[in-house]
């Protein structure tokens, strides 16, 4: 190129460039919030197994089905005997927080999915190349772990619902109790995603993240219940709700029990009292917003 | 026994600062219990509550998971098993090593806290100290045998050990009380049943049953974690 409209050069130079014909790319540019969607329905994809080998397929899948397997069942007995209502006791919310050990293992195997293999293979250097910054990224594993989370505790209740209406049971008082599922679902969502993600940005090793999601979970789920059953022993009845503050299902299920008036649960767990419910409430949503916040910081850095 | 590879083991186990995390875990038994016996004193159904379900119930089975597959799981995984694999050594060596290692590691971070949270909450009446750390020491010596053969079949094996214990020894178990028959947690505590004493500690299992199911798992799990190692594809990351 230089050598046409240079003529005051003596002889060509060795050292051009030479334009060998590659095409620069004029197309439309489709920006950081299509690049963050897409990483978000890869994500989605990926917490199921979906688009990737059979074998990593096995596990969500089959937590999928130990958690709708149990619904599937009520339904097929309460069609079949023709009940007016599902038993109290596995209706709705109750029946996540039965199966909320599903949620937890569900949470601690694919949650270090997500994020450890962006870290042990180097190629968050490669995502922040582009246009998405560490924010979007965030956004898009937490909406996607979350989303993950909705998708396996809110499809029991769908089938649970969709049941109801086979069963000819009541319309309304279904659909109420449906919502309150969906509602418990949400918070789950939340709560356990972010949780697991926090824990899992720390070690770029899967099996730690696993191991260390399921300690957190489980631990703090047995100390929760000991402290409870040792006030309750020694008669601070009133008191003993506070120690379920520490224990991420149980705070799930009181505060729906208590925000919807849910009271079949009998003499088991439950908030301390009204300042209890809005302090457990509250506590979730802190809970979900620091750890993104803390995802964001850890981000910001790589 | 080989002193390099259980060099290596525990440095992959407790390095940097993973040592100091799983100390949390006994840490965490040990407080509780001090407050537990402060706050509410000394109380035979709180200490069997504790211990049942938080040290013996939790406790041990995460850390002989940890123990059991983080001693030869990374490995496998990272695929730098091969340059132990490639060293002139039998392969049932790295097994005993690695699975001694763990058993160490049950040793230190459960069974010795466990006892210790009894004598605090209970002093060493009726033999109930002793007994779950006998039994925390035994399940743990079990465990940890049963999640390396984990770590070696499956990527996994966290996982899967996870099910076997939350869901065969727990769910299944208050359900199907047969499922507790083959529960390792059951068989600790027919064996912490016989050293405590008589009505204080219940367990579902005979200790006639639970010896031979303890030596036969522990042994077998061991045996076929070797056979399984003398012949392991490593396969890459899905």
């Amino acid at each position: 190129m230089s050598e046409a409209t240079t003529p005051a050069l003596p002889e060509p130079r060795a050292d051009v460039i030479h334009d060998i014909g590659y095409r620069h790319y004029d197309g439309p540019r489709l920006g950081r919030s299509y690049a963050t969607r897409s990483l978000f329905t890869l994500s989605l994809r990926g917490s199921f197994g979906l688009g990737r080998s059979v074998k990593s397929k096995i596990l969500p899948m089959a937590l999928l089905a130990v958690i709708c397997l149990p619904a599937l069942i009520i339904v097929a007995v309460s069609v079949y005997t023709k009940l007016s209502k599902y038993p109290e006791t596995a209706s709705y919310p109750h029946y996540l927080s039965i199966m909320q050990f599903v949620i937890a293992v569900f949470v601690a195997a694919q949650a270090p999915v997500a994020l450890s293999r962006d870290l042990r293979f180097m190629t968050l250097p490669l995502y922040f190349s582009r246009p998405l910054t560490s924010r979007d990224y965030v956004q898009a594993k937490f909406g996607a772990m979350a989303s993950a989370i909705f998708v396996l505790t809110g499809l029991p209740m769908l089938i649970m619902w969709i049941g109801s209406m086979l069963a000819s049971m009541d319309f309304g008082y279904n659909l109420e109790h449906f919502a309150y599922g969906l509602v418990a679902a949400a918070f789950y969502s939340l709560l356990y995603a972010g949780i697991g993600l926090v824990i899992s940005s720390v070690t770029p090793r899967r099996g730690f993240g696993v191991a260390a999601i399921i300690a957190v979970l489980l631990i703090s789920e047995a100390i929760a219940g000991i402290i409870y059953a040792v006030l309750h022993v020694h008669g601070h009845a009133s008191g003993a709700g506070w120690a379920l503050v520490i224990s991420p299902s149980s705070l799930v299920a009181t505060t729906v029990d208590w925000l919807f008036g849910l009271s079949s649960r009998g003499d088991g767990p439950h908030v301390p009292s009204d300042l209890g419910g809005f302090v457990f409430l509250a506590e979730i949503l802190v809970i979900a917003a620091a750890s993104f916040w803390l995802l964001v910081r850890r981000y910001r850095k790589i | 026994m080989n002193i390099t590879v259980a060099r290596l083991t525990v440095r992959g186990l407790l390095g940097r600062r993973r040592g100091l995390l799983l100390l949390a875990v006994p840490a965490l038994l040990l407080i509780l219990s001090v407050v537990i016996r402060a706050a509410a004193g000394q109380d035979e159904s709180t200490t069997v509550n504790i211990l049942g379900t938080l040290a013996l119930g939790t406790l041990v089975p995460l850390l002989g998971l940890i123990a059991g597959t983080g001693a030869i799981g990374p490995e496998i995984d990272d695929g730098s098993i091969i340059y132990l694999l490639a060293k002139p050594l039998p392969r049932w060596k790295i097994i005993t090593t690695k699975l001694a290692v763990a058993i160490g590691c049950t040793v230190v971070f459960a069974a010795v806290p466990t006892y210790i949270a009894g004598v605090i909450l209970f002093g060493n009446f009726e033999n109930l100290a002793l007994a779950y750390g006998v039994g925390a020491l035994i399940a743990g010596v079990a465990y940890s045998s049963i999640f390396l053969l984990f770590g070696v079949i499956t990527r996994h094996a966290v996982v899967v050990g996870l099910m076997y214990s939350l869901l065969w020894e727990s769910i299944v178990g208050n359900f199907v009380s047969g499922a507790k028959t083959l529960s390792v947690q059951q068989w600790a505590l027919s064996v912490a049943r016989k050293i405590a004493d008589p009505g204080v500690v219940s367990s579902s299992v005979h200790l006639p049953t639970a010896i031979p199911l303890l030596i036969v798992v522990t042994l077998g799990a061991t045996a076929f974690a070797a056979v399984r190692l003398s012949r392991l594809t490593l396969a890459s990351e899905e």
